[in-house]
């Protein structure tokens, strides 16, 4: 709960410090009033937002090619970065965790340390967050100069709703690429963890899974895979929306940009917090 | 029968466009002030004005993009203030819109932007649309560019192209904003010899926003011009050009 809170008043904070410089207050009190001003109407935007994106999810036409092209912007082009930072993540674990293991006579908890750490927790928070930055930038950068160019006016002009062709597609790309890339996360951390491994204590990469998996259950793989879901829909969601509602020309672009990966990032953050315990309670 | 024939003629002989005292505010900025205009079908009408006067707001409300705060909008006698979505797009199709920097879709090339109002909305077939698209690329000079990005190409292409996009689904009405805006004289020439080719050719009701006297005075059938949010004068070029008012003589003549 109290991190819930901390998370809230970063979001808060940052909305504080992004209002635009020529209207901000040099009144502190009032600055912060501002803030919080702008947070709640940020919410009430965000559902309005929502709402609209809800009535054309499931109505024709359903944008095939606009939907393929943004797979390929979200999975195949991400999938490079999300396998070098589970790797890079795997080794990490791997030297840090293999000195303390050792120390209290637990070496050979190792594989399993790592797997667990990988598949449970780190593995998904990372994919989320790369995702936040690489795809959530993007999205937030491109809606946003296609709103100053007014191209989604013209689109609607034209009768096609941008909301279906635009915001619907992105999210769904998210929602249903997050958890193949955090398998993606999940392999290469392990990879990367069994090779750092192996240059000090050679093993096997089979015995060192075989290990590794041995008390892995059903409730320890899945459900921290699937909570990605949620992770895709904020950052499908919530780039969208800042990328939507920009203004002020290319400065607002950059605002946009910024914006969606601060507010993806920290949404993440608040999600895991929350679907961490959830699925705890779910899923004994 | 009799009845539906007698409501189509009574539509037929309705204005193409009919706007009656519309407001538009954005805070405190009013922009808009109880504007009242009708443009018959087939005429081409030039809405002139300072910059910050309405004129682009006023083209976005005839085409839903923003709503007024009061007064009515009728799109061939179809009242569209009030109207939904849906409803709305019904309307849109019949519309054309170029806007000021074309907006051109920046991810599609320039076959993919013009085919992009017929995949939606057109029954043809992928071959058919191919062809409607030459066609109505080389009706605006940009057929050997069709493969390009809007980046590839310049200012007064993607004007053209925008054009083109704006008339692949024979519309009946084509709103302008500033369709010369940053042009050479020449390519803003070529924009409005364009302009006149479809008044000619097609017979479509046009609105065009623009601050080019020349241009203006070659396309239109009658001019508009606002002022502070209201209709200051209008009529024919010749009319406004013995207007006594001292701001329509000072906007026709450019003092300062």
């Amino acid at each position: 709960m109290t991190f819930c809170l901390m998370v809230l008043m970063a979001a808060m904070t940052f909305f504080g410090s992004s209002v635009i410089q020529s209207e901000r207050s040099a009144n502190p009190f009032v600055a912060v009033r501002d803030g919080i001003v702008a947070f709640f109407e940020w919410i009430g935007e965000l559902g309005i937002f929502c709402g609209r994106l809800a009535r054309v999810a499931l109505v024709p036409p359903h944008e095939g090619r606009e939907l393929l092209r943004q797979f390929e912007a979200v999975g195949p082009k991400s999938f490079m970065l999300v396998a070098l930072a589970g790797a890079a993540t795997g080794a990490v674990l791997s030297l840090q965790t293999r000195d303390s293991l050792t120390r209290i006579g637990a070496g050979s908890l190792l594989p399993s340390v790592i797997v667990f750490s990988l598949i449970k927790e780190t593995g998904p928070l990372i994919t989320g967050l790369i995702i936040s930055g690489r795809v959530g930038a993007g999205i937030g950068a491109e809606l946003g100069s296609m709103k100053v160019t007014e191209q989604i006016d013209a689109m609607e002009a034209s009768a096609v709703n941008p909301y279906k062709f635009l915001v619907w597609t992105r999210v769904l790309a998210c929602v249903l690429m997050l958890p193949l890339l955090t398998l993606a996360a999940d392999l290469f951390g392990i990879l990367g963890g069994w090779a750092t491994n192996a240059l000090m204590d050679p093993i096997s990469l089979r015995l060192f899974i075989e290990n590794g998996f041995r008390t892995v259950t059903f409730n320890d793989f899945f459900p921290p895979t699937f909570k990605t879901v949620i992770f895709g829909f904020i950052i499908g969601l919530i780039s969208s929306f800042q990328g939507m509602r920009t203004r002020g020309g290319t400065e607002g672009v950059g605002r946009s940009a910024t914006s969606s990966v601060v507010l993806c990032s920290l949404f993440i953050i608040l999600a895991d917090v929350l679907m961490v315990r959830i699925i705890q309670v779910v899923f004994p | 029968m009799k009845n539906s024939d007698g409501n189509n003629e009574s539509r037929n002989n309705e204005p193409a466009v009919e706007i009656q005292n519309l407001c538009k505010s954005f805070g405190r900025q009013k922009v808009l002030n109880g504007i009242g205009l009708a443009v018959a079908r087939s005429e081409t009408v030039v809405v002139l004005g300072r910059s910050g006067t309405g004129k682009s707001v006023l083209l976005k409300l005839l085409i839903g993009l923003q709503k007024p705060d009061s007064g009515s909008v009728r799109i061939q006698g179809q009242e569209i203030t009030g109207l939904k979505f849906k409803e709305l797009n019904q309307i849109r199709i019949k519309i054309g819109f170029l806007f000021q920097q074309a907006a051109l879709y920046d991810s599609l090339n320039i076959e993919e932007n013009v085919a992009f109002p017929l995949v939606r909305h057109s029954n043809l077939q992928s071959a058919e649309r191919k062809d409607r698209v030459r066609a109505l690329l080389e009706t605006v000079g940009m057929e050997q560019h069709r493969k390009k990005l809007p980046s590839q190409i310049s200012g007064g292409m993607q004007k053209r192209v925008g054009l083109a996009r704006a008339l692949a689904l024979e519309p009946e009405l084509m709103l302008f904003d500033e369709p010369t805006a940053g042009l050479d004289p020449i390519t803003a020439g070529e924009i409005n010899q364009l302009i006149l080719g479809l008044q000619e050719k097609r017979k479509i009701t046009s609105i065009v926003v623009t601050h080019d006297i020349r241009g203006a005075r070659t396309v239109s059938h009658r001019l508009v011009l606002l002022n502070e949010g209201s209709i200051a004068a209008q009529g024919t070029f010749a009319e406004l050009k013995n207007n006594q008012n001292p701001f329509v003589a000072q906007f026709l003549s450019g003092d300062s």
